[in-house]
């Protein structure tokens, strides 16, 4: 680990001391920049352009919320029984995503998002529909911290999983699986005629994605104590990607950096105007891919090369 | 049983009229354009503000919104789409929900959030009745149009110049350009020509689909999926795949109401497992 990035993770908590009245946007923040890593994984790394990852981060989500709700609020393994249900879901939609082209896998990815928010919009009994899925009702953390409504408890257990999974990563993709998984999105021809089993990185790329995906998803149920139907919605979706491209993509610092700068303005600008907020969004968006491909690392980067 | 096919072939023509410049963008320059929907939308709020606010009447609002939108296409092809036909699809794809983004606000900024009301002339509403069943007079006007429009397309792109050139380019645009045929300007055309009958569409399409500021992102995946399960780069694919949605669609909020919109979706992600390359794709 090197002194910048001790003192980039030093940043988070920081801000569990010095502001503790932003703690709830802070766990938010958090737990969606964990969700962007999951896409990077498929995306930045993988090169899977996904429009419905989403579908991932509600299973997760929906998962964890109706274990408590029915009466089993352990955090730790609603988290993973959220994972385990994501990645099963990641799975079986893989071998749909891999097959194809860009564009096909964006409208099987995007089917499947939409597939399953109407799914969930129609199991009202189950899911609660559009008013969403309330009564999950969490037991203490570890068995000694409990939910407290200043949200100190859930900052730093998000924190906490961000990390862990961050470290994962960082780890994963750095070796050979990590490099394969980079050679297939530059040359996915090359890599197949070099003896690289193409599908099965794809496939394993890609559950994991929903894996951690799944993971957020548990994460923001269990912290919220509430799920709604946008979880599964497209905009979620869209919104991340848009996070993660901020940011940079194929980077894992890109996909937390761009989260926390996306959600901060959101934060501050939707509160002004909503309409206001979506214009904007729009207009950076065109004007990002046209001048600052790479994000707000790869401007960085490129500033640091020309000195 | 025949009025639910009838009603599904009226909103099947109305999104193969939408969807069919949007073919022309995936096909000829493979790009993933998210915002086709929104000069569809544009070309509603035309017809809908030239009729309530300057009085002009239905069928003059029409060619209106064909040219509002026409010209709007035409315009941003050359400024903004034209730079990313080489980018990667991503690129694309983040470029055309920006400008879906920035669409849905201004339509909101401008009009409200509110479904916009259509009135239609008087010869146009009511039914008739054939054989025992009730068919819609707008209904039966929409089919009919749409049809005709689409034999005058048809007729374009395969007896025309214009179309020859248009087909040469699809199939290889580097072979088109070493004869001479300037691809850039015909994709220029189609593109607005495209926009065009998008924005005709959603002012035909009014009383079919509805029209509010949410309609480039509600009608995005239904666009998209009548050009990649009809095949990109054709008239022939997405017809028949506009016609199988739009029946499937109709039948499906008639007969089974509880399941919604499942029954569209899970038949697209059959229909893009069953046929990975599109219904009637051209082969090159």
């Amino acid at each position: 680990m090197s002194r910048g990035e001790i003192a980039f993770w030093l940043v988070p908590l920081a801000a569990f001391f010095a502001l503790p009245g932003y703690l709830v946007l802070g766990s938010q923040v958090l737990i969606v920049a964990l969700f962007a890593l999951s896409l990077d994984l498929i995306l930045g790394y993988a090169g899977i352009l996904s429009l419905g990852h989403a579908a991932f981060f509600g299973v997760g989500a929906y998962t964890a919320g109706l274990l408590a709700a029915h009466g089993w609020g352990e955090p730790l393994s609603g988290l993973m029984a959220g994972a385990a249900a994501a990645a099963l879901a990641g799975f079986a939609a893989s071998f749909l995503v891999v097959r194809g082209e860009d564009l096909a896998r964006l409208m099987v990815t995007l089917g499947i998002g939409l597939l399953l928010y109407e799914a969930a919009n129609r199991a009202a009994p189950i899911t609660g529909g559009v008013d969403g899925l309330s009564g999950v009702t969490m037991w203490k953390l570890l068995g000694l911290f409990a939910f407290d409504i200043g949200g100190r408890t859930a900052y730093l257990y998000s924190l906490a999983v961000l990390v862990l999974v961050f470290a994962l990563l960082k780890r994963l993709t750095a070796s050979p699986f990590g490099l394969a998984l980079r050679g297939i999105r530059e040359n996915r021809v090359r890599m197949a005629a070099i003896g690289s089993p193409v599908r099965a990185r794809l496939v394993a790329a890609f559950t994991l994605g929903a894996a951690i995906a799944g993971i957020a998803g548990a994460l923001l149920a269990q912290t919220t104590q509430f799920v709604g139907l946008d979880t599964l919605g497209f905009n979620r979706s869209a919104e991340l990607l848009i996070m993660l491209v901020l940011g940079g993509t194929g980077r894992l610092y890109g996909a937390i950096i761009g989260t926390a700068v996306f959600m901060i303005a959101q934060d501050y600008l939707a509160g002004i105007n909503p309409v206001y907020w979506q214009f904007w969004l729009g207009l950076a968006l065109v004007v990002f891919v046209f001048f600052a491909r790479g994000g707000i690392l790869g401007a960085i980067e490129s500033l640091r090369s020309r000195r | 049983m025949i009025g639910v096919l009838f009603d599904g072939v009226a909103y099947g023509s109305v999104l193969f009229l939408v969807s069919v410049g949007l073919s022309v963008t995936m096909g000829l320059m493979n790009f993933v354009n998210l915002a086709h929907g929104a000069f569809a939308m544009a070309g509603g709020y035309v017809c809908v503000v030239a009729m309530t606010r300057l009085g002009v009447p239905f069928l003059a609002a029409l060619p209106l919104a064909f040219l509002a939108s026409a010209a709007a296409g035409a315009v941003l092809e050359r400024t903004l789409y034209r730079r990313l036909y080489g980018a990667s699809h991503l690129d694309q794809v983040l470029f055309s929900i920006g400008l879906t983004f920035m669409s849905i606000a201004t339509a909101t900024w401008l009009f409200g959030p509110s479904q916009q009301p259509v009135r239609l002339p008087e010869f146009l509403r009511g039914q008739v009745s054939f054989a025992g069943v009730d068919f819609g007079i707008y209904r039966l006007f929409l089919v009919a149009a749409v049809a005709v429009i689409t034999l005058l397309l048809g007729a374009l792109v395969a007896r025309t110049r214009f179309g020859a050139r248009l087909r040469a380019a699809v199939d290889d645009p580097q072979a088109a350009r070493g004869l001479g045929i300037d691809v850039d300007r015909v994709f220029s055309v189609a593109f607005a020509l495209g926009s065009g009958l998008a924005g005709l569409g959603g002012a035909l399409g009014i009383e079919v689909l509805g029209l509010d500021a949410s309609f480039p992102l509600k009608f995005m995946v239904y666009f998209l999926l009548v050009v990649v399960v009809g095949g990109a780069g054709s008239v022939r694919g997405p017809l028949a795949a506009a016609l199988l949605l739009g029946v499937l669609d109709v039948a499906g909020k008639y007969y089974v109401p509880q399941a919604g919109a499942f029954v569209i979706y899970a038949a697209m992600v059959v229909l893009l497992i069953a046929f990975p390359a599109g219904l009637g794709r051209r082969r090159a």
